[in-house]
């Protein structure tokens, strides 16, 4: 499988994760375990060049993720090298530290867009998730700043155990900061949020009721707000098109220059990446062992095979079937025709009943104690 | 936010865009989080989406340049234009 294969499309996204610094320490984050250290970030014009790759490959949406990317020193640069590309920027921000600072900035050299995330709406309860103390005055300033620049504004709020019964607290805030758009996305258990599953997992009846008020909201606020619902995947009859399918439409740039297919991929044992140093990047999103792995629908066992929904869901998500089965090339136990399915909907059901949840292990970059890795199959 | 009407005037607001994609050789409208294809009809409307102009001016406009009945171009027009602002991608 490594010649250009013509049924392959454009990647639609690249998400640049320019730094894994960040001044929040959410249990959630979606970065690896283990973080790229500073001394190890891809210096500005490489990630020029890797912006140029990517207008030339078909890319059209350039998220500026990290990490905080407002950490970079260059992020103003960066942004301006998508808008001189034509590029659409996202910037995905905690809207804390320097963040105000660049904003202005940013806006002014052609930024698009700013996602916003925000860790519950009661202050107190926001921070002691993201891990900062101070953090919600400041997003909140970031956010109204962001609208009286005229740049459309979305809201992010990772949904959990923690916050779950704040979902209406959540859009009143989204509205009351004039956010086009609000993400309730419930955490996906990945990376750290795997290693805090027992802190993070809410129970069912909490995420109908969430559920529930994200549809009333979007009933009443049609053409003000557009509300985006991820659901969460236990709970679930079927799996995500995990990135819109692997090596589909979307690469995630590592600080350090791997691309990946996802950002957890690197979970996945045996996994070949290129670095942008080394390949340009039409040839890793055509050529590289990893993107190839699991595209298409070639690599499928069954059930997924002859499923009617593998154009649709693509077989779940590789790095939760190593996770939860043990094997990347399952079936994703989140999906109900998985063997594995009731386990995993159980084992769900028992973390999200306990009377106290345990603490949270916050992100810190040096990794994760290794008693806690990410190890042993549910 | 109200119905669109031909006498509403749209615009697309900053941080929605059209442009030519030439590896797809094709127009899109980027816009938080999402690309819309765009057919024909809808890169000739939103071409005329430009904050000056009412919804009844660009049937007009489309009436005389295709020939066609301005009437019925109105009503193909403001269901389109009244989904992109319920996705809030258009603005009046």
């Amino acid at each position: 499988m490594n010649a250009i294969s013509p049924a392959v499309p454009a990647p639609i996204g690249l998400l640049a994760e320019l730094t894994h610094r960040c001044p929040l320490r959410c249990p959630y984050c979606s970065n690896p375990l283990e973080l790229d250290r500073r001394s190890g970030e891809l210096d500005t014009a490489t990630w020029q060049r890797v912006l140029s790759e990517a207008a030339e490959l078909g890319v059209l949406h350039i998220h500026l993720s990290g990490g905080e990317p407002t950490a970079r020193a260059d992020i103003v640069e960066i942004t301006g090298h998508c808008a001189r590309l034509g590029l659409y920027s996202n910037l995905i921000t905690s809207g804390v530290a320097g963040a105000l600072q660049k904003l202005e900035p940013l806006a002014d050299v052609g930024l698009d867009h700013v996602q916003l995330s925000v860790q519950a709406a009661d202050a107190a309860r926001a921070e002691r998730i993201g891990g900062l103390r101070g953090a919600q005055e400041q997003k909140l300033v970031f956010g109204r700043r962001v609208v009286e620049l005229g740049l459309p504004l979305t809201l992010n709020a990772v949904i959990h155990r923690g916050n779950i019964d704040e979902v209406q607290a959540i859009i009143d805030l989204a509205v009351e900061l004039g956010a086009r758009r609000l993400e309730i996305a419930h955490t996906q258990y990945y990376g750290w949020a795997y290693l805090n599953r027992a802190a993070l997992m809410p129970t069912r009846a909490d995420v109908a009721l969430s559920i529930a008020a994200v549809e009333a909201a979007r009933a009443r606020l049609a053409g003000r707000l557009v509300i985006d619902l991820v659901v969460p995947d236990y709970y679930a009859k079927y799996p995500k098109a995990c990135a819109g399918g692997w090596g589909r439409r979307l690469m995630n740039v590592t600080p350090a220059g791997k691309v990946l297919p996802c950002h957890a991929a690197e979970t996945i044992p045996g996994l070949e990446f290129w670095h942008v140093t080394e390949h340009s990047l039409g040839d890793i999103w055509h050529r590289s062992p990893a993107f190839n792995a699991y595209r298409g629908t070639d690599w499928m066992p069954e059930p997924c095979r002859s499923c009617d929904r593998r154009e649709l869901d693509w077989g779940g998500c590789r790095c939760q079937a190593l996770a939860l089965a043990g094997d990347a090339a399952a079936t994703d136990p989140a999906c109900s025709l998985s063997p594995l399915h009731a386990r995993i909907k159980d084992l769900a059901v028992s973390e999200a009943a306990t009377e106290v949840a345990p603490d949270y292990r916050y992100r810190v970059i040096g990794g994760a104690p290794a008693a806690a890795r990410q190890e042993e199959p549910a | 936010m109200s119905a669109l009407t031909p006498l509403s005037v749209p615009r697309l607001p900053r941080g929605v865009r059209m442009r030519f994609d030439p590896v797809r050789n094709s127009q899109v409208l980027l816009a938080p989080e999402r690309t819309f294809d765009l057919d024909e009809v809808a890169v000739a409307v939103l071409e005329l989406v430009d904050g000056q102009r009412t919804i009844g001016e660009i049937a007009g406009e489309l009436a005389s340049r295709y020939a066609a009945d301005k009437a019925e171009i109105e009503a193909d027009i403001l269901p389109m234009l009244s989904d992109l602002a319920s996705k809030r991608v258009l603005e009046t």
